[in-house]
């Protein structure tokens, strides 16, 4: 097999690949094959957090698909991740069927106990794993859609598009709190038991799912650096430099930032469906500002515009989220802060920027 | 949907480019075009006419309204009043930037703007015309129609060696003609041109003003100027804009002889060039 030239010339972009074939292999292995006495032995819980990983790791890549190839700079790309999430929340809820406290066949627990009835029109199909998988890219997509189709082309750029963007997940995280949304208002959807019949709490399932989200982020990674190498790429860097140029040399730059923007936002919403059945729940509250929020400061972290710096960002501060957390819970927004005012002032490219500075002086 | 996805370039969803109609000899009409900013009049019932071919100088103090003309005629600034027709046919008020850029209308900016982490062979191929639509630029080749089309162009602009470095280190002259180069590989009809040579050396203006008036003659190119010296090394024909208008038009020698365009502008520059 050859591989082609955009990937050739792309060594960070093949290491990540390489690591990620690698945990594909270690991690079950250790899992799986190593006895849960040995120290060698990584628990569900570790596999599982790893694979959660992995699913930010998504959205960072699709954030900085707009943030450093476009220069959007999203702060509600949480949003397009949740109703990704929701989405394939919606497959789990249904394939509880007669499980759930209640025991209704059809409706879930929570519409049992808001007295409904009937299934609203907007649940319907969502039984079906094919349909959950085509709404769960269709859903934020067409979101981003619109959402881009308004904004751009009524060229609201910088500033402003991050407030409107933010302003878009906060609305969302409010309607989704209620209850009459039919989304199972604040406590959202959970009890899940199985997809496609395999039981989500199984090790074997936990495992499936860590790999599904590597390949995701193999794809996801792959396709993004794909498109920036084309012509299309090009224009994308051109639109973020200096729009008006792109725009006198004749590109459509609202229809361009629409259709890239939404793109962006079905990886988003990918990475939140894998999400979701790995932590067992999804609530308004993965909406909330500041998910978007954070999600921009991994890929600024890792380094903006390198797509591989995005990747690597969001693994290190979640690992350092989870382990502070639990250390000192109470200081973890004020590392987050800090972070971010750090690394804007003294690593403007991120790490991926210094590690390249340094290999360039060595 | 399809439809969106296959137009990321311009020219109105179905309209096919059409072809400017020139055979008055005549390649850009405005007449009687007027815009207003909060109350300060920009363009003041403006009336300019650009020969097919014509090599076009604009001159004029700050404000007469220079950058605001290019404004209007790429599609940036809607004009309260008056006609724009590209040729005989193409009314330029009914397009957009894009839409504009496609029809053969060139633009250079006063301040260069090129895609500085790009290389100069990627900024011209970001340029290049009949590439624009999505299935066009989900590709990562050049065929070799297109690096020639590329080669000449650098070769044109004198930027051949410099091919592959990245356009964000060009020397501020080659930037210029490096933008120069982008607007060439748009084959426009059309090239306005804002302020070519400030801030360059003498033999940069030199080769600034050869390569415009090479130009000439294959495209007409309006170029707005302030340097007088430059402005006598390449034009036929200038035209003074004075508070939005026409002020007076024709030979260099001529307007320098001119009361009132001695009044206006040229007495100060003399004064100081």
């Amino acid at each position: 097999m050859r591989v082609p030239s955009w990937l050739r010339s792309d060594r960070a972009g093949l290491a990540l690949l390489a690591v990620l074939a690698a945990l594909a292999l270690v991690v079950p292995a250790l899992n799986l094959l190593v006895a849960a006495d040995h120290p060698l032995h990584l628990s569900a819980y570790t596999v599982t957090l790893l694979g959660k990983y992995l699913c930010y790791a998504l959205l960072a890549v699709s954030v900085d698909l707009v943030w450093g190839y476009m220069g959007i700079l999203s702060l509600g790309h949480a949003a397009f991740f949740a109703l990704g999430g929701y989405c394939f929340g919606m497959y789990l809820m249904r394939q509880i069927g007669a499980r759930g406290v209640y025991g209704d066949p059809v409706l879930p627990d929570f519409m049992v106990f808001l007295n409904w009835t009937e299934l609203p029109w907007y649940w319907l199909g969502f039984d079906q794993f094919w349909f959950a998988a085509l709404m769960v890219l269709a859903a934020p997509g067409l979101l981003a859609f619109v959402f881009g189709w308004f904004a751009f082309r009524s060229r609201v750029s910088g500033v402003y598009l991050s407030i409107i963007t933010q302003a878009l997940t906060y609305a969302l995280m409010l309607a989704f709190f209620r209850n009459e949304m039919g989304f199972g208002g604040n406590n959202g959807l959970t009890d899940f038991k199985d997809a496609l019949g395999f039981p989500l709490h199984a090790d074997s399932t936990r495992i499936v799912l860590f790999l599904l989200s590597a390949l995701a982020l193999a794809g996801g990674y792959l396709a993004c650096r794909w498109l920036v190498s084309t012509r299309l790429g090009r224009v994308l860097v051109a639109i973020r430099d200096a729009e008006p140029r792109a725009r006198f040399l004749g590109y459509r730059v609202e229809r361009v930032k629409t259709l890239v923007f939404a793109f962006s936002a079905m990886l988003a919403g990918l990475a939140g469906a894998l999400y979701v059945p790995q932590v067992g729940i999804i609530n308004p509250g993965e909406f909330a500002p500041l998910n978007s929020i954070e999600a921009v400061i991994w890929v600024a972290v890792g380094g903006r515009g390198t797509l591989v710096g995005a990747v690597v960002g969001a693994v290190l501060v979640n690992y350092a989220k989870t382990w502070l957390t639990g250390a000192l819970p109470e200081v973890w927004l004020f590392a987050l802060g800090g972070l971010f005012v750090a690394v804007t002032l003294l690593l403007p490219r991120g790490l991926v920027g210094l590690l390249r500075r340094r290999g360039a002086t060595a | 949907m399809s439809e969106l996805i296959s137009e990321l370039d311009a020219g109105g969803m179905h309209a096919p480019v059409e072809p400017v109609d020139a055979s008055h000899g005549i390649l850009l009409y405005l007449e009687g075009v007027s815009v207003t900013f909060d109350g300060f009049k920009a363009i003041d019932n403006l009336s300019l006419y650009v020969a097919d071919g014509e090599l076009r100088c604009v001159i004029g103090p700050n404000g007469a309204g220079k950058t605001t003309m290019m404004d209007i005629i790429t599609g940036k600034t809607k004009p309260d009043a008056g006609r724009v027709f590209f040729g005989q046919t193409i009314d330029l008020l009914q397009l957009d930037e894009p839409a504009i850029a496609r029809i053969g209308i060139g633009r250079k900016f006063q301040k260069p703007t090129v895609i500085e982490p790009l290389t100069v062979l990627e900024n011209l191929e970001l340029a290049m015309s009949g590439a624009k639509r999505l299935r066009g630029l989900l590709t990562t080749r050049l065929a070799g129609a297109e690096r020639d089309r590329i080669a000449a162009v650098l070769e044109r602009v004198g930027l051949t060696a410099q091919a592959g470095r990245l356009a964000g280190i060009l020397a501020h002259g080659q930037k210029q003609w490096l933008e120069i180069g982008m607007l060439l590989m748009q084959e426009p009809r059309l090239l306005l041109v804002d302020e070519p040579v400030a801030g360059m050396t003498p033999a940069e203006m030199e080769r600034t003003a050869e390569l415009l008036k090479s130009l000439a003659g294959e495209h007409s190119v309006v170029v707005v100027e302030h340097d007088m010296g430059f402005v006598r090394s390449i034009a036929d024909k200038v035209t003074v804009l004075h508070q939005g208008r026409v002020l007076a038009e024709g030979a260099l020698e001529d307007l320098q002889a001119d009361p009132r365009v001695i009044e206006v502008y040229l007495g100060d520059g003399h004064a100081a060039g």
